[in-house]
């Protein structure tokens, strides 16, 4: 599809990331024309530093309607699995076989049993199957765990994907449906202009008649000029990844999954260091040796690479969907989930999106659960 | 395929093997030299595509004489010093879990 | 001097680490010890003289005329390092270097024989010295392709030369030297293909009254002339391929707008050197790119500090300067470091600095001909063939990275890593960096200084997760990781 120029755009989408790319994707899939602003090589973009996971178990304590949206695109994942392979010619490498969180003492296990208690207590038992497994039940399933896993808790809907590969059949994806994509476009201001938006910055201009701000940490600055809330901050995640190894691990832990290429990736550190994303030694010992006692055979492992990344965090660790009252046509989205909410922001979101409505069922998203003046 | 200079001071020998191949090679060579040294261009295969590789750099920036020594994989040959007796192997690809040590 | 030869010979906290035992580090490492500092040499190699001395003391090549009057004077600083209170750790990995300001220090990860530590120091001296420039031509990662610092490790450290007929191609002052070297050692040489574009003359001759006033470098002339007289030169070389199976058997070359293949056993390459900038990089050392040089250097100040409080950089890993300016550089470091430990007054370090910085003066004159000379050809540095494999590890080709810089819109290295995993494999981009910078940068229409670089994260040097899970925790850090 030829590409039409960004002036012509229905839609602008700020941020080029798996957010945004997903968001485009399935505005371009519904015959909008898109286009998308991105900063440049060096940005924050925690899509380059996400763990890959598409994880359902554990989410929504405390919000039972982020538990049923993180199951619903779990539930998707497949369907936009295809659309990538067939509008992008790439294989993102995805699979839902399952996965574990191990625990290493009985403390933790018990800390996780009971969180999985209250988490079913305010929603269906039937629609998020789990158990807690012992360390035998979980050593005949992971024959490679070491002595210190005390147990797991396993969910059947747990899996993950290759995000690399995820990050750029997106914007393959959307290059071959005709999104223009813009990078080193950072925008300072937003106005209202003609019943849209006008854009701008050090680029220029853009006029749009909808936009959707998706810039990430971005977004916290981005949101007041356009009546909207975005107070996100960020939360530092740090990462280890192997040299590649022979498959040995053919389902995901929430901190140790083993890619499609072959190498391991440990994860799962987080800290509010402001915007830091220096990499830690002593964090990363810390998840080296929880690793290599979950697999003891990981020890001999080389270390190739080492990152950390910022998570886009709200209050309450849930993702904001809202439209501005004010200005109508702006549309906020954030969350730290990325990867697993890809399927929802392309197949669900971005339709109601450009059909001008969000579906009630995102109301407890909006950021006016943070105003809610506090009852005593 | 190298061959040591006329005039080189031979120094002591040492026996070791590639592959199940009994070689000798030079006190004081790295791994990588001895290799060389023997006729052996390739020691690995890539874990991408399974492509032949030898060493390139000598001086441990490319990461292309990685062999299995004494049962470890992904080792760089021109780092590590010769040693009387050593198992070396060819590193096929990704590393596998008997390379691995516990 | 002492040597450490197990991590826990290693003091917990050393004055002054220099990592690299090339002329630079062992410059600075000596002098650092005579000023009074505590003093630990680290290297990675089995034996300290780095590239350029290499195995200057263990060599097995007893022929003094093989390698040559430059290759022995490497012997003088290992004997001014013997004779200092240094420590000297061979085999000694340094994958980490953390300062912290509020503490005042900096946190080193080391690892020596499969065990790993951390020590603290107070200055760091980075000695880390060049590696060659990548020099990615169709082929090239053929077994029996190689570079010319390989085949010149090779020789120093274990007497061997390429048997069989070698062709050597590319340029700069390290190849032609080689090629001499190889030839007195009886090698038999069928071809030196020489790439030295012909144009770079003109940009060059403005810096040659300058290069023949350098008595150092105007001796490498003479080698080179000599070199030249005796030995099968092909000049205005304009395109090179390895052909072969499953090892090289052949070079294509193209000169004059012919084209012929020349048979060979062995294909030794070489582009010039650029400074080794991966631990710099991840330290967060400020770098730029230098026009003439034509690579990213990093910044530092007259005492060669960096960027960074506690890091100075001296020898060529500060912006290629060859051996003799490397090791001055590297005293010149150490005074710095002194005199910031309050072990010499700025007084003292500047009277000391005084004649050393007039010898580096002197070997670095005619510098800048060289580097305007042998200034690699376009096609050299972004090969125009689609399938030419750039990054190695990974085997990503040029053809990909021009696709996903012009059609995706990808402008820097961080992301074309993400979309292609350049850079991502065991050698954390350092043979395909610079190619993969000018890549985007011919796709894009920017400089390669706009394109910029690869952010690099430790450990620099591969370390295994049992060695870092050994190391000691702290409260903050399980609280982040144990929720």
């Amino acid at each position: 599809m030829a590409a039409h120029s960004s002036s012509q755009s229905d839609i602008v989408v700020i941020g080029g990331g798996v957010v945004g790319g997903a968001i485009a994707l399935g505005l371009a899939r519904n015959g909008a024309r898109v286009t998308i602003l991105d900063e440049g090589d060096v940005a924050f973009r925690a899509s380059r530093g996400n763990f890959a996971l598409v994880w359902v178990q554990s989410k929504g304590l405390g919000m039972p309607e982020y538990a049923m949206w993180s199951r619903r695109s779990a539930d998707q994942w497949s369907v936009l699995a295809d659309v990538l392979q067939e509008e992008a010619g790439l294989d993102v490498a995805h699979s839902q076989p399952g996965g574990f969180m191990l625990c290493l003492s009985e403390a933790e296990l018990e800390q996780r049993r009971q969180a999985m208690h209250r988490l079913h207590n305010q929603t269906s038992l039937a629609d998020f199957p789990y158990e807690i497994l012992d360390h035998a039940e979980t050593k005949r399933r992971l024959p490679d765990i070491g002595r210190d896993v005390v147990g797991s808790v396993y969910s059947p809907l747990d899996g993950h994907v290759n995000s690399l590969k995820l990050f750029r059949a997106l914007r393959e994806a959307t290059e071959r449906r005709g999104v223009v994509y813009r990078p080193n476009c950072t925008v300072d201001r937003i106005a209202a202009r003609d019943g849209g938006f006008l854009l701008s910055g050090a680029f220029g201009e853009i006029a749009a008649g909808k936009i959707v701000l998706a810039a990430g940490l971005g977004n916290a600055r981005l949101a007041p000029m356009v009546g909207l809330d975005a107070p996100v901050k960020p939360s530092k995640g740090q990462i280890i990844v192997t040299e590649k190894t022979a498959p040995f691990l053919h389902n995901p832990m929430v901190t140790i999954r083993q890619t499609d290429e072959g190498g391991v990736m440990i994860g799962d550190s987080q800290e509010d260091r402001g915007f830091d994303t220096v990499v830690g030694q002593p964090i990363l010992s810390v998840m080296a040796e929880r690793a290599v006692k979950m697999f003891p055979r990981l020890a001999g492992l080389n270390v190739v690479r080492s990152w950390s990344a910022l998570r886009v965090m709200s209050p309450d660790g849930f993702p904001i969907y809202d439209q501005s009252a004010s200005h109508p046509g702006a549309f906020l989205v954030t969350c730290h989930s990325g990867v697993t909410l890809a399927a929802n922001h392309a197949l669900t979101l971005a339709p109601a999106i450009l059909s001008g409505t969000l579906p009630p069922s995102l109301d407890a998203f909006s950021a006016r659960r943070f105003h809610v003046p506090a009852h005593h | 395929m190298f061959r040591p200079i006329t005039d080189a001071d031979s120094g002591a020998s040492l026996n070791f093997s590639f592959d199940g191949r009994a070689m000798r090679g030079r006190a004081g060579d790295t791994v990588a030299a001895a290799l060389l040294a023997n006729g052996v261009q390739a020691c690995r295969q890539t874990p991408v595509s399974g492509a032949p590789r030898g060493p390139y750099c000598m001086m441990g920036v490319c990461f292309e004489c990685l062999v299995v020594i004494d049962g470890v994989g992904n080792r760089q040959g021109c780092l590590v010093p010769l040693r009387e007796g050593m198992r070396v192997e060819t590193q096929a690809g990704r590393r596998q879990p008997e390379e691995i040590p516990a | 001097m002492s040597i450490a030869r197990n991590i826990t010979d290693l003091a917990d906290r050393y004055d002054l680490l220099v990592v690299g035992a090339g002329p630079a580090g062992l410059a600075a490492a000596a002098r650092a010890a005579d000023c009074g500092l505590s003093v630990l040499l680290a290297d990675e190699n089995p034996a300290p003289g780095g590239q350029i001395y290499r195995a200057v003391g263990t060599t097995p090549v007893t022929r003094p005329a093989v390698l040559g009057a430059e290759y022995w004077k490497g012997g003088a600083l290992l004997t001014r390092l013997a004779q200092s209170r240094a420590v000297l750790a061979p085999s000694c990995t340094v994958w980490s270097v953390a300062p912290d300001a509020a503490v005042g220090s900096v946190e080193i990860g080391v690892s020596l024989d499969g065990r790993a530590r951390l020590i603290e120091a107070a200055e760091v001296i980075l000695a880390t010295g060049a590696q060659e420039r990548p020099f990615p031509i169709p082929g090239w990662t053929l077994p029996g392709v190689m570079t010319a610092g390989a085949a010149q490790i090779a020789l120093k450290s274990s007497g061997l030369v390429p048997a069989g007929r070698i062709v050597l191609a590319g340029c700069g002052p390290l190849l032609y030297l080689l090629a001499g070297q190889l030839a007195a050692a009886g090698a038999t040489i069928v071809a030196v293909l020489d790439t030295t574009p012909r144009r770079n003359w003109r940009a060059a001759i403005a810096a040659f009254p300058d290069f023949l006033r350098s008595p150092y470098l105007a001796k490498g002339l003479a080698l080179m002339a000599k070199a030249r007289a005796r030995l099968p030169f092909r000049n205005g070389v304009t395109d090179l391929s390895a052909e072969g199976e499953d090892r090289v058997t052949g070079v294509r070359v193209t000169r004059g707008g012919a084209s012929e293949t020349i048979a060979c056993d062995t294909l030794l390459l070489h582009q010039g050197v650029i400074p080794g900038v991966n631990l710099s990089n991840a330290i967060g050392c400020a770098h730029e790119f230098d026009e003439d040089q034509h690579c990213w250097v990093p910044q530092v100040d007259q005492w060669f500090a960096s960027s960074v409080p506690a890091v100075a950089i001296a020898g060529d890993g500060a912006g290629i300067g060859g051996a003799e300016s490397a090791a001055l550089r590297g005293e010149i470091a150490a005074l710095g470091a002194a005199q910031r430990l309050g072990r010499l007054s700025r007084e003292q370090r500047d009277a000391q600095a005084a004649p050393i910085r007039a010898a580096l003066a002197r070997s670095l004159r005619g510098r800048r001909f060289l580097d305007l000379l042998y200034k690699p050809a376009a096609r050299f540095l972004a090969p125009p063939d689609d399938a030419t494999i750039v990054c190695r590890c990974e085997e990503v080709t040029a053809g990909q990275i021009r696709d996903t810089a012009s059609r995706l819109g990808v402008t820097g290295p961080n992301q074309m890593k993400a979309f292609l995993r350049c850079g991502m494999g065991p050698c954390q981009g350092r043979l395909c960096g610079p190619t993969v910078v000018e890549l985007i940068a011919q796709a894009q229409g920017l400089s390669p200084a706009e394109v910029g670089y690869y952010r690099l994260r430790p450990p620099v040097k591969p370390i295994t997760l049992g060695e870092l899970a050994a190391l000691p925790q702290s409260d903050a850090a399980v609280k982040a990781v144990v929720r």
